[in-house]
């Protein structure tokens, strides 16, 4: 659920025998918590990866994260804290910053020359209910250096009692309509933003639709005598 | 979730049949600040209907005189929640949702999203080399019919008729060869996870070939109507201008990116789909006006070509679904008396001989293949700019979150910097000049 993969693969399917191998990090035993031999479903010796949050190792699988990173080190001081997990996935490297850093390594990001992320693509929500940091909404931002044609991700992941993210809007004037979305979909308050109202749903709308614990809706259909559910009813194979 | 007073909230009265409601729009006064302003200084409310035959966008200008001193946009009225939607289905089935976006791109909306969901199960490389190929052919089909309509409804917007007359004339023509080549004019659901729902017809290359003859001599009848009209010249040239830092501050792409100088087309500058392969130029102008970017799309329908017929000499005879048939549909599709659908003859073979082959068609199309846990980023040049699609999965069957950064959304965030300080009637020229589609706008 953490969006990242690889941490945990080599406990992915394994089956080992009841009363196997004790539990350890990264890792959860059985599928209903059973213990002992009372479990007869037969998967009471599955082994199920848990997901943990880690930064991918150092030097990076992809060079253009390697150089955005050593490039990032060099101009922006105490990176350590300002990131707290840079992970390379699928090629692409993500950075994880705290919000209190946000403002300033979003500067430096779009004014070092070595850097040079001119152009915010995109900047969206995602809503993980089951965030293993506990802080569920997650401030996705899509730069682009147009002058050395990469890309780079950065994250910013708040709980849901302080959903405040300051806003790009300084540093990037494009930001306006996406944090617009993000808030009014997501209810992520970007501060600092100069007229944060809602650009989707109507302005006296209540609630955030895109969060997963706001209901789909729609209505059960009649078809040739039988009854189709709302497709947020049906049966889900996740 | 929200539990303050609202103050737009709607009134509301009991009556026989439940609660009634009634939206005012009271705060109207609030706006105008009860006549204490200067009197010339006017609020106007443009739209909600189809101020520029783009689709339900609404404009808010003040207005002083015949001077727009500020432009304000209200869009969401096409939302329909096409990402949240794609939640409850397959990865397969959102195809069907996103094609929907952006209605007169559908086919790029369908690409992008395949790419990142190709790119989440890691078989990038291993997609037929005749899929990518129709893909970058219907795509730059596509593009030309896109613009044409940006040709008609923008000419339509400045009174010249025959522009638009002529621009869904030769755009018919484009869509005869799209509903040729997957069955339907628009939102083809015709690019899938993996290829293709299924491959070219026959005929279709003579058709393509009749087209690629036709079309350079209307794209010549374009010029000499429009390029060196006075009229068309004294609406376009010098309005609405906007500069390259302008662009790249608001997030601008596309045609009015490269109208103000900026050769940045993702074609060139980070290729996909192999187009580092084809022979092809970026059109630019420097001038960043909405005359330019008229020219720029001119130029652009030209460019396709070249690359369309350059995909019609590379098409050989192979697959156009990737081979692992744990992600590929097994059904064979064809075009019966009522649409598209699954071949009957397939049917009949699968149910005939092979009990396994039908539990497996089954469980993939009820049940859907899973996609490792993961989130990528993939973007292409669309007529209008960079379409990225931010796709995230769990690792289940169905998309955790779809994100469709649209270039129609980004880009009408510049009209108050080409309207502002202009003139009233170079606000409609200006909205024409970003070419937004709401479709893709709203979502």
């Amino acid at each position: 659920m953490s969006g990242e993969r690889g941490q945990a693969q080599d406990a992915a399917g394994e089956l080992v025998a009841a009363g196997g191998p004790a539990r350890g990090p990264g890792q959860r035993q059985d599928a209903f918590g059973a213990g002992g031999t009372g479990d007869t479903s037969g998967f009471g010796g599955l082994v199920a990866p848990v997901p943990v949050l880690t930064s991918s190792e150092r030097p990076f699988a992809d060079a253009d994260a390697n150089t955005v990173y050593d490039a990032l080190e060099r101009v922006f001081p105490r990176l350590g804290e300002a990131v707290e997990r840079a992970v390379v996935d699928r090629g692409e490297l993500t950075l994880h910053v705290r919000r209190e850093a946000l403002l300033a390594l979003g500067q430096t990001l779009r004014d070092d020359p070595g850097l040079r992320f001119e152009l915010l693509s995109s900047l969206s929500g995602v809503d993980y209910p089951d965030d293993l940091t506990g802080r569920r909404l997650h401030s996705v931002v899509h730069l682009t250096s147009m002058t050395h044609r990469r890309r780079l991700r950065v994250e910013v992941s708040v709980g849901d009692d302080d959903p405040t993210v300051p806003s790009l809007t300084s540093v990037w004037p494009t930001a306006d309509w996406h944090e617009r979305e993000a808030y009014d979909l997501f209810g992520i308050v970007y501060t600092g933003h100069p007229g944060l109202t809602r650009i989707m749903m109507p302005d006296d709308w209540i609630g955030h639709p895109q969060r997963k614990d706001y209901p789909l809706g729609g209505i059960p259909v009649d078809y040739k005598g039988a009854t189709v559910p709302p497709p947020d009813e049906r049966r889900s194979y996740s | 979730m929200t539990t303050t007073s609202q103050p737009y909230e709607a009134g509301y009265a009991e009556s026989g049949s439940g609660r009634v409601y009634t939206v005012t729009g009271g705060d109207w006064e609030d706006v105008l600040g009860h006549g204490e302003q200067d009197a010339e200084r006017i609020v106007v409310n443009m739209g909600p209907q189809h101020p520029s035959t783009h689709g339900v966008l609404r404009l808010v200008l003040e207005i002083e005189g015949e001077t727009v001193t500020e432009t304000r946009l209200v869009i969401g009225y096409l939302h329909t929640g096409i990402e949240k939607s794609c939640e409850y289905r397959t990865w397969t089935q959102a195809v069907t949702f996103l094609t929907r976006a952006d209605y007169l791109s559908p086919l790029y909306n369908e690409t992008a999203y395949c790419l990142s969901v190709e790119r989440l199960l890691g078989i990038t490389d291993e997609i037929p080399e005749r899929a990518t190929v129709i893909r970058v052919l219907v795509m730059e089909l596509q593009r030309i019919a896109s613009h044409l309509v940006w040709l008609a409804t923008g000419g339509m917007e400045l009174g010249a008729t025959t522009a638009m007359i002529f621009g869904f004339r030769e755009r018919e023509k484009v869509l005869d060869l799209l509903e040729l080549i997957t069955g339907l004019r628009m939102n083809h659901a015709f690019v899938r996870p993996g290829g293709l729902a299924q491959d070219l017809p026959d005929g279709v290359e003579r058709a393509i070939r009749e087209f690629l003859v036709d079309m350079p001599k209307r794209i010549q009848e374009y010029h000499r109507l429009l390029t060196g009209q006075p009229i068309w010249k004294a609406r376009m040239v010098d309005v609405n201008i906007l500069d390259a830092a302008g662009c790249i501050a608001l997030g601008v792409t596309g045609p009015v990116l490269r109208a103000a100088g900026l050769p940045w087309d993702l074609r060139k500058t980070m290729p996909y789909c192999g187009y580092e392969t084809y022979e092809f130029d970026v059109p630019t102008e420097l001038e960043g006006d909405s005359f330019a970017r008229y020219l720029v799309r001119l130029n652009e329908m030209g460019e396709s070509l070249k690359i369309v017929e350059q995909c019609l000499d590379r098409l050989r005879p192979g697959p156009v679904m990737v081979a692992d048939k744990k992600i590929a549909w097994p059904a064979q599709l064809s075009i019966g008396s009522d649409g598209m659908g699954n071949s009957l003859e397939h049917i009949r073979k699968i149910m005939g001989t092979s009990m396994e082959a039908l539990i497996h068609h089954f469980k993939l199309v009820t049940e859907g293949f899973r996609v490792p846990a993961g989130q990528v980023y993939t973007q292409l040049e669309s007529p209008r700019g960079e379409l990225g699609y931010h796709v995230v999965s769990d690792g289940g069957t169905r998309p955790f979150r779809v994100h469709v950064r649209d270039p129609s959304f980004v880009n009408l965030q510049a009209v108050p910097a080409l309207t502002e300080g202009g003139q009233v009637a170079d606000v409609i020229v200006g909205v024409a000049s970003v070419d937004p589609v709401l479709g893709g706008v709203d979502r």
